[in-house]
């Protein structure tokens, strides 16, 4: 996120794009709630009318996996209206011509009949949000998990740098993101291309950095596989020894029998976790590792904020702190690694190395963090990023952005769009939540949640259980019928494992990223005759 | 001098414009008690235990509503304030079911009167006990639970849901769930009911819980002064006084919430949020506050494993960590360090993250290192 969650209660305006903020974010989405009952305006961008969406002043219902074409026609808008921040543009951008070129071609009328909203709603949407200074835009996985994933962040910035939303309180561009740590993975480095601090492993000086302060020589300088990739090596035999470190894979990527099938396919299968589950059958070796409260250490939120994360009691039986695991692997190989506590690891390490880090120590993390960038230990850290627009780069570039549809498409065959989320109750695959006193009394099964207008043309009840298929699976799982959504979709979250998502979502990815478009593949739904 | 002073209780302090009462003596460190009041809602004056006396109003007025005026001059435990504080909270304890019999302890102290307490603790006790505003209150104002007629007994408290008790027996009306569901999480899930003496917090059609918007966050058992509503998870199992509370984050998504980990024995036996913190400010969602249990789950991997068969056999750290070792040392040498990959976990701190990344680096030599943010 460019800006924080304190802000949230006060902005003025927001957009909301491909995000199921009060269940998937329950907080975040009361604070700007806080804001609507203040007179904020909310503009919800979702094929979904959920929760936010019946709150929102205006809900623009756009067909899955048509934002690029929506925001592109928004900007189309703004430029030929001469609505846009001229100034924050020419001061603090680049590349706007190439912008305007591109976006010229997504008129209202074009953009209307990708997206599936009325032309005047497109012109709406502009007009509020030209009108209202800032506005702040959030998104979530809806934008990220398409094939189309990394364009569609860049026409959600081009969207905001145009508007010069851009490093203001109450602006920015506000991904809120999914776990609880996945913002401080990405920061710590465990990534393909990255050391900690998003420091590239392809530059010389930076690898002689880390060779220094590691003692060792020659870091490798190539990126690395992406999970993807990794989890196709294991068929290929290009990956023969796979350590997976608190994921359940089997569940969470697209296409479970591909997944399956690669992870059975793992030579040497090293699964570290505080669960049996569905991924560990597939072990060779297991590695029982200290949860949550049983440890000392950090998170990262999404605000970019270090908080402590500290011990409540003893991780049961011989079940070990992770680094601590991590520790012992790497003195078999010789290596004798200084640190042993959490706390050294960040201050003697992570600290020192990654610049946003320098002023982030445990002794400073006492109250409620630190947010990064906070380079040296009398920095008050960094509330929204890019303040009067002064960009990591310098100037902010424009990216034009072409739409392109999902890669499976509705058709005779599969005639619904399958689109996958998250609900309130439960978090991924209940591997925690499934085995929390109460959670699984509020929610205890998957529903395949359908529009009453497709349930009637197949004759289906609500609460009958029905068969969602794919190319790559079916489900048997109970029909909701809800007007949250809309006629041809099918929505379903990965919670539960027989009726999991994941069965019939589509392994396809983004290029750049190689996310995987969990949010748009072709269903279709069926009655299961019973027997009788 | 600023222009803007008042006095409070004879001394002359300064206010801010549009300032309560209760706001500028907090700030000076007055301290006037509240039940109704909630940071971050509507005052609403409602509960009227914050009347203080003006001078040349003829009546008490509520703290937490009434603005500050230049010039005026405020008593805020006067005789007359604290005769009326005394009588407000015995009709509350004359209304429902406060058998703490606060009134009743005498000259004792609250430590004392605490201590006889718990050796009686068990369902007996109100599963509030100790954590009472309106017991605390009753205490220091030395409040009788007998001087007004008892109300006959209340229906019993509702249990049709797995989260939260609601015990209307104990209820004082004040309506701080009411402004915590309406104005802080806006899940709009209660209001008040009925009218008169009947008045009751109710879901819309006065349906349980189970049958209402009602997203179980629990914010209204934070918000709540007394025992009406209680976290079902720790309903006479949690005891302040048995509790020690450790701060730390939500291992949920990535709003980052701060909880404060009340732990007895050993054991997690409620969350409730961190006030004033930074994100949440005291908020919570449905995980974060009844999501703790797993950790104490059978289920937990409690030895090293490695495949026999069909099945694993328990083995000893140094096995399997040997045989990892080994096993990845083979790999290299024969296909070289690019044969090997490895996942972080994006719900592990950051320390583990940082281990995990630089042993693929370091010590293997390879950048086939990932996590599930891309995902």
């Amino acid at each position: 996120m460019t800006n924080s969650f304190n802000e949230f209660s006060r902005a003025k305006m927001f957009m909301v794009i491909g995000s199921n903020m009060t269940e998937a974010h329950p907080v975040a989405a009361t604070f700007l709630k806080n804001a609507l009952l203040r007179g904020a305006q909310l503009i919800v961008v979702d094929p979904r009318r959920h929760k936010l969406a019946k709150m929102a002043d205006l809900h623009v219902p756009i067909r899955v996996g048509t934002d690029i074409a929506f925001l592109n026609a928004l900007m189309h808008v703004l430029i030929a209206e001469g609505w846009y921040d001229k100034k924050f543009v020419a001061s603090c951008t680049v590349d706007f011509d190439k912008l305007a070129a591109t976006v010229m071609r997504y008129t209202p009328e074009y953009a209307a009949d990708v997206c599936g909203v009325p032309m005047e709603m497109i012109r709406d949407t502009a007009r509020r949000i030209a009108s209202v200074k800032p506005m702040m835009l959030c998104y979530t996985l809806g934008i990220t998990e398409h094939t189309c994933g990394t364009r569609n962040v860049m026409s959600t910035a081009n969207l905001q740098m145009l508007l010069g939303n851009i490093g203001v309180e109450c602006g920015g561009v506000n991904p809120l993101r999914g776990q609880n740590n996945v913002q401080g993975a990405c920061d710590m480095g465990a990534l393909p291309n990255v050391f900690p601090g998003y420091q590239k492993v392809g530059d010389m000086a930076l690898r002689a950095k880390f060779e220094k302060a590691w003692g060792v020589d020659a870091l490798p300088a190539a990126n690395g596989l992406m999970i993807p990739q990794m989890m196709e090596g294991l068929v290929d035999g290009r990956v023969r020894g796979f350590y997976i470190f608190g994921e359940n894979l089997a569940n969470t990527e697209p296409d479970i029998r591909k997944v399956e099938h690669e992870l059975a396919s793992a030579e040497f299968l090293v699964c570290q976790d505080i669960f049996p589950t569905e991924t560990t059958r597939f072990a060779h070796v297991v590695l029982p590792a200290a949860a949550w409260s049983e440890n000392d250490g950090t998170f990262t939120n999404s605000e970019r904020r270090v908080n402590r994360v500290r011990t409540a009691s003893a991780p049961p039986g011989q079940a070990k702190p992770n680094w601590w695991i991590f520790k012992q692997i790497a003195r078999r190989f010789g290596q004798q690694w200084a640190a042993d506590s959490a706390q050294e690891i960040w201050d003697n390490e992570i600290s020192v190395l990654a610049p946003q880090f320098g002023g982030i120590k445990y002794h400073r993390l006492e109250g409620d963090g630190l947010q990064w960038p906070c380079p040296v230990e009398d920095h008050p850290g960094t509330c929204f990023l890019h303040q009067d627009g002064h960009f990591t780069c310098g100037l902010g570039v424009f990216t034009p952005c072409d739409w392109t549809p999902p890669a499976e498409v509705p058709d005779e065959q599969y005639p619904l769009v399958l689109s996958t989320g998250r609900r309130l109750a439960h978090y991924h695959t209940r591997t925690q939540t499934g085995r929390c006193e109460g959670l699984n009394e509020i929610l205890g099964e998957e529903t395949a949640d359908i529009s009453p207008a497709d349930a009637r043309a197949k004759g289906i009840a609500h609460g009958e259980t029905i068969r969602v298929s794919s190319r790559r699976g079916q489900v048997a799982v109970k029909a909701n019928l809800t007007d949250e959504v809309p006629a041809g979709m099918v929505w379903m979250a990965f919670h539960f494992r027989e009726a999991c998502a994941n069965w019939l979502t589509n392994p396809v990815y983004d290029d750049i990223t190689m996310t995987a478009e969990y949010k748009a593949c072709a269903v279709r739904i069926e009655k299961i005759q019973s027997d009788r | 001098m600023s222009e803007n002073v008042f006095t409070l209780n004879g001394n002359e302090v300064d206010f801010q414009p549009g300032e309560t009462i209760l706001e500028a003596a907090r700030r000076h460190d007055i301290d006037i008690p509240t039940l109704c009041h909630l940071a971050g809602a509507t005052p609403t004056g409602a509960c009227r235990i914050c009347v203080v006396e003006i001078e040349g109003a003829e009546t008490l007025m509520t703290a937490c509503t009434t603005p500050v005026v230049k010039g005026m001059r405020v008593l805020t435990e006067s005789p007359r304030v604290v005769e009326t504080r005394r009588t407000l909270l015995e009709l509350m304890l004359a209304y429902g079911n406060h058998n703490c019999a606060a009134g009743q302890a005498g000259g004792e102290n609250w430590t004392a009167y605490q201590l006889k307490a718990q050796e009686i603790d068990g369902d007996a006790l109100c599963p509030a006990w100790g954590d009472c505003k309106l017991q605390e209150l009753a205490f220091r104002y030395q409040a009788r639970a007998d001087r007004f007629v008892l109300t006959p007994d209340s229906p019993p408290p509702e249990l049709a849901n797995p989260m939260i008790v609601r015990d209307f027996s104990r209820c004082i009306r004040c309506g701080r769930c009411i402004q915590a569901c309406n104005e802080i999480q806006v899940n709009r899930a209660i209001n008040y009911g009925y009218r008169g003496s009947d008045l009751k917090v109710v879901t819309p059609g006065d349906f349980p819980l189970a049958n209402s918007n009602c997203v179980f966050c629990g914010q209204c058992v934070e918000a709540c002064p007394t025992g009406a509503l209680v976290d079902s998870k720790a309903r006479y199992r949690w005891r302040p006084w048995k509790t020690e509370k450790i701060r730390t984050t939500c291992p949920y998504c990535g709003v980052g919430c701060q909880q404060w980990l009340h732990v007895q024995d050993g054991r997690i036996v409620r969350v409730t949020a961190v006030e004033d913190a930074q994100p949440n400010q005291g908020r919570l969602c449905v995980k974060g506050r009844y999501g703790y249990d797993f950790i104490y789950s059978e289920d937990r991997l409690k030895t090293p494993l490695i495949r026999e068969g069909e099945g694993f056999r328990e083995v000893s750290w140094d096995e399997a960590l040997d045989l990892v070792a080994e096993r990845f040392k083979e790999i290299i040498a024969a296909s070289g360090p690019d044969a090997l990959a490895g996942v972080s976990c994006a719900r592990s701190i950051n320390e583990d993250s940082y281990q995990m990344q630089k042993l693929f680096r370091a010590v293997f030599r390879t950048n086939n290192i990932d996590h599930c943010a891309r995902t």
